[in-house]
C-alpha cells in the first residue's frame, strides 16, 4: 500500500465529481434508450446529462451522517415529549384537528413521493438527477415515517389519529384532493414528476404548507409536530434545489423544451394551489393562537418569493403562469370557502369543526377586510343563530365535486364572490364539470386522463364505498353510516363538532389532573 | 392535446351512466345562497318527474334554509349548462332531455339571504 | 433585485450561525418566528466557513448547515469556504 497518509483531503467538488459522477456507466448489453425507456416519450430533449449543476454537492457518505444526526436529534425530542406528556403542553386540544388533518392528508404523501422519486432517479439517464432523486426518494420514507411515529403518540389520547396514514387518503371524500394531486403527477412521465413535484410542489408551495404549519405548532405548543416538521423541513432545502436546477437544465439544454416546461408550470402551480386550499383554511381557523394569516403567507411566500423566482426564470422564456391573477383575487376567499364546507360536512369528516367566536370573527374581518364582514361573518352568524336554538345545520345532500381538483364546487366567480363559479366541458359525449378556468384548461388538455377520475361522490353513488359483503338492499340501509364505516370515521367519536367531544372533555380533565393535586 | 404515454392512451371513463344501477346524475346549485357551500349531485332515476325533483328532493336538501318556503316556482328562473331552461314540472328528466351529468341552476330573484348571500 | 432567504430552526447550533451571517452581511435583515429565524437579504447571501468557526472555535464543514436548515430561497453556489445564495436580476 503506497497511500499518502499526510495527503490533503479532497475538496468538495472533487469529492462530489469522484463518488458521484465518476461511478456512472454507459451500458453495453443493451442500448442505452431500453435501459432509460421513460426518458425521451414527453418530447423533453437533453443533449448533454453532465451538465446538470447539483449546488449543493452531497455525496452518498456525507447525506448518511447528515441524516443519522438529525434523526437522533428528532428522537431524542419525541422521547423527550411522550414522557413528560407533552400532549397536555398544547394550548387547547382543538388545535390537534389541524395535526389529523396532517397525519391524513400530507404524510401519505410523503410516501407517495419516496415512490415518485425512487422511479424518477431509476428513469432518468444521467447520473446527476439519479443520485438526487435517490436521496430525495430516501428523505421522503424518512418523512412518512418520522411525522406517523410522532403522531403515534397523539392516538394514545385522541381521537381521529387512529387510521389516516392506512386507510383514509384511499377513501374519505376530502383527501381524494391531495392524493388525484400525486397520482396526477406519478402517472405522468419523468420529467413532468419533475416540474409537478420538484418544482411547483417542493420550490414554489412547500414554504405556504411548511413554514406555517410549524412555525404554527410551535406557537401552540406541540413540539412533537415542530420537531418532525423542521427535521423533514430541513432536507427540502435540498428538494427545493433539486426541482430548480432541474428546471434550469431543461430549459438551458434545448429551446424546444420551454414550451412543454412552460405548461407543466402552469398546470401544476394551479393543481397545487388548489391543493393548498386546505392550508389555507388550517391557517386561517384551526390553529388556536395565528402566527399569520393564509394571505399574508401567501404574499410573502408566493408572491415575493415566487415572484423573485420568476424574474430569475424569465431569462429562459418562462413567463408567471396565468392563473396569478385568479389567485390575487382567491387568496381573500379559499380559507373561508373551505372552512364553511367542512363546517358543514364535518359529520363526513375524521376531524372536528366549531364555528369561529366573537374574537377569531375580529381577527378574520382584521386580517380580510374587504371579504371577511361581507361574505362571511353574516354565514358564521347564521350558523350560529342556528347551533343555539339546537338546530346546528349539516349539509344532508352530496355536494358537486370537480373533476380535476376533485374538491366540492365551492370556488366563486373570479369577478362574483356571490355567485358559484361553474365551467364545463364536453368529451366524448359525456360532461365534465371544473370549478375554475384553471382547471377547466388542464381537464381540456388532457380529458383522456381525467375522465379516469375517482371522484368520491360519484363512487360513493356508483355504491363502492361500503364495506365488503354490505347489501344496499337490506331492510333499514343506511348508506352514509356505511360510508363512515369504510372511511373509518367512527360516528360521534372522530367527527361533529369539537364543542362536546370526548377530545375536549379529556383533555380538560388530564390537564386539570396534571395541574392540581385533587 | 392528447396525453403523451408510452404506448396507446386509452381508457374508460369512471362516471358513464351504466354505472349508476339505473340512475343518472343531476346537479343542481341554488344561486345567492351559500349556506349550502356548492350545488347538489343527485342520484335518480330518468324517469323521476320534474315535479318530484321540486317538491321531494330539493326540498330535503334546501329546506334548512330560512328562505326556502318563500320560492315561488312559477317565477323561478332555470338555467342548463349556464343558458336558459324552461322545466316542464309534468315532464321526466328524460322526456325533457335532462342527460346524466346535466347541471341546473335555480334561481329565485329577490332572495339572497337579505343580501348576505347566506 | 429580488430578496433571497435562508431559515434555520432556532437552537444552540444555529446562534453562531446567524450571528455570523449578520455579521458578513450588513443588508441582511433578521426575522425571528416561533422556534424558526429567518434573514432576508436583497439580492445575496453569503455564508463564511471561517465566521462561523471563528465563533465555534473548532472546524465547521458547510454541509453542516443542512442539518439545522429550514428553507431557502434563490440559487446557490457551494464550495469548501462559501455558501452563496442569489438572484443574478
Ligand atoms: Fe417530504
Ligand atoms: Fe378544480
Amino acid at each position: 500500500m503506497d497511500m499518502k497518509a499526510n495527503k490533503k483531503k479532497l475538496g468538495l467538488k472533487e469529492k462530489y465529481a469522484h463518488m458521484t459522477r465518476g461511478l456512472d456507466w454507459q451500458t453495453t448489453y443493451q442500448p442505452m434508450d431500453k435501459v432509460f425507456p421513460q426518458a425521451t416519450f414527453e418530447g423533453i430533449k437533453i443533449h448533454d446529462w453532465d451538465k446538470w449543476e447539483d449546488p449543493f454537492r452531497l455525496t452518498m457518505d456525507a447525506y448518511w451522517k447528515y441524516q443519522a444526526e438529525k434523526e437522533r436529534k428528532l428522537y431524542a425530542v419525541l422521547d423527550a415529549f411522550a414522557q413528560n406528556n407533552g400532549h397536555l403542553g398544547i394550548t387547547d386540544a382543538r388545535y390537534l384537528n389541524a395535526v389529523k388533518l396532517f397525519l391524513t392528508g400530507i404524510s401519505p404523501l410523503e410516501y407517495v413521493a419516496h415512490r415518485g422519486f425512487a422511479a424518477a432517479g431509476r428513469n432518468f439517464p444521467g447520473v446527476g438527477p439519479r443520485v438526487a432523486c435517490l436521496m430525495q426518494s430516501i428523505d421522503e420514507i424518512r418523512h412518512a415515517q418520522t411525522q406517523i411515529h410522532a403522531l403515534s403518540n397523539y392516538n394514545k389520547f385522541y381521537e381521529g389519529f387512529h387510521a389516516g396514514a392506512a386507510h383514509q387518503i384511499e377513501r374519505i371524500w376530502y383527501l381524494s384532493v391531495p392524493k388525484s394531486f400525486f397520482d396526477d403527477a406519478f402517472s405522468a412521465g419523468p420529467f413532468e414528476w419533475m416540474i409537478a413535484i420538484g418544482f411547483s410542489f417542493e420550490y414554489v408551495l412547500t414554504n405556504l404548507l411548511f413554514v406555517p404549519f410549524m412555525s404554527g405548532a410551535a406557537y401552540n405548543g406541540d413540539m412533537a409536530t415542530v420537531t418532525f416538521g423542521f427535521s423533514a423541513q430541513s432536507d427540502e432545502a435540498r428538494h427545493m434545489t433539486l426541482g430548480l436546477e432541474c428546471i434550469k437544465f431543461m430549459l438551458e439544454q434545448d429551446p424546444d423544451n420551454l414550451p412543454i416546461v412552460q405548461k407543466w408550470i402552469d398546470k401544476w402551480a394551479w393543481r397545487g394551489i388548489r391543493v393548498l386550499t386546505l392550508v389555507g383554511m388550517m391557517m386561517d381557523y384551526m390553529l388556536p393562537k395565528r402566527v399569520m394569516s393564509w394571505k399574508e403567507a401567501w404574499e410573502i411566500y408566493f408572491e415575493q418569493n415566487g415572484g423573485a423566482l420568476f424574474n430569475d426564470l424569465a431569462k429562459y422564456g418562462i413567463k408567471v403562469p396565468d392563473c396569478i391573477t385568479q389567485c390575487t383575487v382567491d387568496k381573500e376567499h379559499i380559507s373561508h370557502q373551505a372552512w364553511c364546507t367542512f363546517y358543514q360536512y364535518a359529520h363526513a369528516s375524521a376531524f372536528h369543526t366549531w364555528l369561529p367566536n366573537a374574537e377569531e370573527m375580529d381577527w378574520l374581518s382584521a386580517k380580510y377586510p374587504n371579504t371577511f364582514d361581507k361574505y362571511y361573518r353574516p354565514r358564521y352568524e347564521q350558523w350560529r343563530e342556528m347551533a343555539d336554538k339546537g338546530e346546528r345545520f349539516y349539509n344532508n345532500t352530496l355536494p358537486m365535486l370537480c373533476q380535476v381538483c376533485q374538491i366540492p364546487m365551492v370556488f366563486t366567480e373570479p369577478d362574483d364572490p356571490s355567485k358559484i363559479c361553474y365551467r364545463e366541458s364536453d368529451y366524448n359525449g359525456e360532461k365534465y364539470h371544473t370549478c375554475s378556468d384553471g382547471c377547466k384548461h388542464i381537464f381540456d388538455d388532457e380529458p383522456e386522463k381525467y375522465i379516469q377520475a375517482w371522484l368520491p361522490v360519484h363512487q360513493i353513488y356508483q355504491g363502492n364505498c361500503w364495506p365488503e359483503g354490505t347489501d344496499p338492499t337490506a331492510e333499514g340501509f343506511d348508506p352514509m353510516a356505511k360510508v363512515l364505516e369504510w372511511y373509518h370515521i367512527e360516528n360521534g367519536k372522530d367527527n361533529l363538532d369539537y364543542e362536546g367531544s370526548g377530545d375536549q372533555a379529556n383533555f380538560a380533565a388530564w390537564r386539570g389532573a396534571a395541574t392540581q393535586n385533587t | 392535446m392528447a396525453v403523451k404515454a408510452l404506448s396507446e392512451y386509452n381508457f374508460p371513463a369512471a362516471d358513464t351512466q351504466d354505472k349508476f344501477h339505473g340512475n343518472q346524475l343531476l346537479y343542481v346549485g341554488w344561486d345567492d345562497h351559500l349556506m349550502f357551500c356548492a350545488p347538489f349531485a343527485y342520484c335518480i332515476p330518468p324517469s323521476t318527474k320534474f315535479s318530484e325533483l321540486v317538491e321531494k328532493h330539493l326540498p330535503h336538501s334546501f329546506g334548512r334554509h330560512p328562505e326556502w318556503a318563500k320560492v315561488d316556482f312559477g317565477k323561478a328562473v332555470w338555467l342548463k349548462s349556464g343558458q336558459p331552461f324552461q322545466p316542464d314540472m309534468n315532464k321526466t328528466l328524460a322526456e325533457q332531455g335532462l342527460k346524466h351529468k346535466d347541471v341546473l341552476r335555480l334561481q329565485t330573484p329577490g332572495l339572497n339571504g337579505n343580501g348576505t348571500y347566506f | 433585485m429580488s430578496t433571497v432567504f435562508i431559515a434555520f430552526q432556532t437552537n444552540e447550533d444555529t446562534r453562531p450561525i446567524v450571528e455570523s451571517i449578520l455579521a458578513d452581511n450588513p443588508h441582511a435583515v433578521l426575522d425571528e418566528q416561533p422556534a424558526m429565524v429567518k434573514i432576508n437579504a436583497e439580492g445575496q447571501l453569503v455564508i463564511k466557513r471561517e465566521s462561523i468557526e471563528e465563533r465555534i472555535g473548532r472546524n465547521f464543514d458547510l454541509q453542516e448547515l443542512q442539518i439545522n436548515l429550514i428553507t431557502l430561497s434563490g440559487n446557490i453556489d457551494e464550495d469548501d469556504d462559501q455558501f452563496t445564495l442569489a438572484w443574478k436580476n
